[in-house]
């Protein structure tokens, strides 16, 4: 079935197919319809779920610790203060190893209060043991979130996932998406089934009771491997997913024209079409450049990267987030760390998108030419750009 | 690729009357996109939607700066916005007003209007314009058929009661009949 629909819809499409028991949520701009379209599937009876009406998003994640530990398939989405109200159950989600699925809506943080669009929510919470997924348009945003189940439920990995889409650039942007037949859906993902905990009053047991440093390293350990399974398994679900769906996305970094490619830019999320867009224009002025779309944000994929930037001159990273305390954008330097001591590109960062602002087609060009100038000089003058910042030294408005 | 930019005043349904547009145009086998202008959502603040129709799917996920197309739902809010900026030469222009507007600029080349207040106070019981200016818009750019227009309506606003969308789609017919077409040569 086509329909046209905006990336809050399109993820309510994707959670309905894929079956959840429990939902629990709070609204927040941009999130907001999400729960709506998802809370108006359940009143209509189109989606068997219980729908929990919670009072924050901390008691919304921890609802769904009580019913993945009861062997629920659980599902809800939130945005930057709502997540960051959620940071303390965060934690417990991964380190419970309960495979929940949310989508962060991403949003700027405050101060100042901005509602609008930015990663920085979701990039600040890089290092608490989830997976994050980036999309780039609304079909993305269904498909993965269907994927997100297999990944989050495969036994290898265990782990809650978050499928990140930019906040009204994607959120709020309708167009035509292919909705699933649930049939395949379920051929695809069968049945959540938890092995290892599974509170039953038959049978009770102690979930989370205090635990002494030398077994909780070995479960910082676990934790760890199963997030580095999560790296192949993605691979395989992503592989399975395209031969029943017909749609596959790469896995964790979808490289575009990048065969001779001597530049290469690397997106994340929404900006990644308008990139596309931009790479196929310089190749038209013979530029060698072409771009990697990270999906899989964590775990990150170092060995890919290195692989695929193998030889390459320059590499370009516009962030829509800031890295506080490394002073540049976050991709660009955990990029350039996962570089060192391989092949070590002329590496630029550039900082653009904040608080709703767009990344045009004016900006991504821009930004090709900044790094084909930096190939020609075999020098970086300038590390972190802050692309709307510096208007005066660029050729001409970044909206052209 | 088209580029179509809407301006009104929130509740005016200028968001709305993006997503009909691509559903319109993806019914007629076309790619669309709409993205609508994140300001303060406020009833009576200025609102803009963008709206792409390309043959191709749509890649970038960007707003729109030089519209081909403008569609005015409310002309009084060029005391607060400039709704020619950036305009594209052989732009068209259609507006919600009673007659032929004054003071646009020569970018314009086609002009269609409707009294669309007129046709919708007496359906709605206030300016509820969005459906009717895309009856207008069908008429003047023949970029999209008043059909699609209609399925456009019934599709972005279905879960809506049955009167409600029999009232926009007839708001879609007559502004598709009343709208006047006028080709611009400039100021006299």
């Amino acid at each position: 079935m086509i329909k046209v629909v905006d990336g809050n819809q399109a993820a309510a499409f994707g959670a309905k197919l894929s079956k959840p028991d429990v939902i629990a949520a709070y609204p927040i701009t941009p999130q907001t319809p999400l729960v709506e379209y998802v809370a108006t599937m359940v009143a209509r009876g189109e989606l068997d779920a219980e729908m929990v009406e919670v009072e924050s998003e901390h008691s919304a994640l921890s609802v769904l610790h009580g019913a993945a530990l009861a062997g629920a398939r659980t599902f809800t989405a939130t945005s930057s203060q709502g997540l960051s109200l959620m940071y303390e159950p965060y934690f417990r989600t991964s380190t419970l190893r309960l495979p929940v699925v949310m989508c962060i809506v991403t949003r700027e943080m405050i101060s100042p209060q901005s509602v609008w669009g930015g990663q920085q929510d979701a990039v600040t919470v890089r290092d608490a043991g989830w997976i994050q997924l980036y999309v780039e348009n609304n079909q993305e945003v269904l498909d993965t979130v269907i994927q997100a189940y297999r990944l989050a439920e495969d036994k290898k990995v265990m782990l809650p996932v978050n499928v990140c889409l930019d906040g009204f650039y994607l959120s709020h942007m309708a167009e035509k998406v292919e909705i699933p037949e649930q049939d395949d859906v379920d051929r695809f993902l069968p049945p959540l089934k938890m092995d290892y905990i599974k509170l039953d009053p038959k049978e009770p047991i102690s979930v989370d009771p205090l635990t002494p440093g030398g077994l909780l390293t070995h479960y910082r350990k676990k934790h760890m491997e199963g997030l580095e399974n999560a790296k192949e398994v993605f691979e395989a679900v992503d592989r399975d997913f395209g031969e029943i769906f017909g749609r596959y996305y790469h896995g964790k970094i979808e490289p575009y024209r990048m065969d001779d490619a001597e530049i290469a830019l690397v997106t994340m999320g929404s900006m990644s079409g308008t990139a596309r867009v931009m790479v196929d224009k310089a190749r038209e002025r013979g530029v060698k450049v072409g771009f990697l779309k990270l999906k899989m944000f964590r775990p990150f994929p170092k060995e890919e990267f290195r692989e695929l930037l193998e030889g390459i001159d320059v590499v370009g990273v516009i962030d829509r987030n800031v890295s506080f305390g490394f002073s540049s954008g976050t991709v660009f330097y955990e990029l350039k760390s996962a570089l060192m001591g391989h092949h070590e590109p002329l590496m630029a960062s550039f900082i653009a998108g904040l608080g709703g602002m767009d990344i045009t087609k004016g900006h991504v060009g821009t930004v090709i030419r900044f790094l084909e100038k930096i190939q020609q000089t075999k020098r970086v003058e300038k590390e972190v750009i802050w692309m709307d910042l510096e208007e005066e030294i660029w050729e001409k408005p970044l909206t052209r | 690729m088209i580029e179509i930019r809407i301006h009104g005043r929130g509740g005016q349904g200028a968001v709305m009357a993006s997503k009909i547009l691509v559903s319109a145009a993806v019914l007629e086998g076309k790619h669309g996109s709409a993205i609508p202008d994140f300001t303060f959502e406020r009833r009576g603040a200025p609102v803009k939607a963008f709206v792409k129709i390309d043959d191709q799917y749509i890649r970038e996920k960007t707003q729109v700066y030089t519209p081909e197309f403008l569609i005015v739902l409310d002309p009084s809010i060029k005391t607060a916005v400039d709704y020619y900026e950036g305009i594209a030469d052989n732009c068209t222009l259609v507006i919600n007003y009673p007659k032929l507007p004054g003071d646009v600029p020569e970018k314009v080349k086609t002009i269609g209007y409707v009294d669309a207040n007129k046709i919708t106070i007496p359906l709605f019981g206030m300016p509820m314009v969005n459906t009717c200016m895309l009856g207008a818009f069908a008429k003047v750019t023949g970029l999209i058929s008043l059909d699609s227009i209609k399925h456009g309506i019934s599709e972005i606003m279905e879960g809506m009661k049955d009167e409600m969308l029999e009232k926009n789609i007839h708001a879609a017919e007559v502004g598709y009949k009343e709208a006047v077409i006028v080709e611009y040569k400039g100021r006299d």
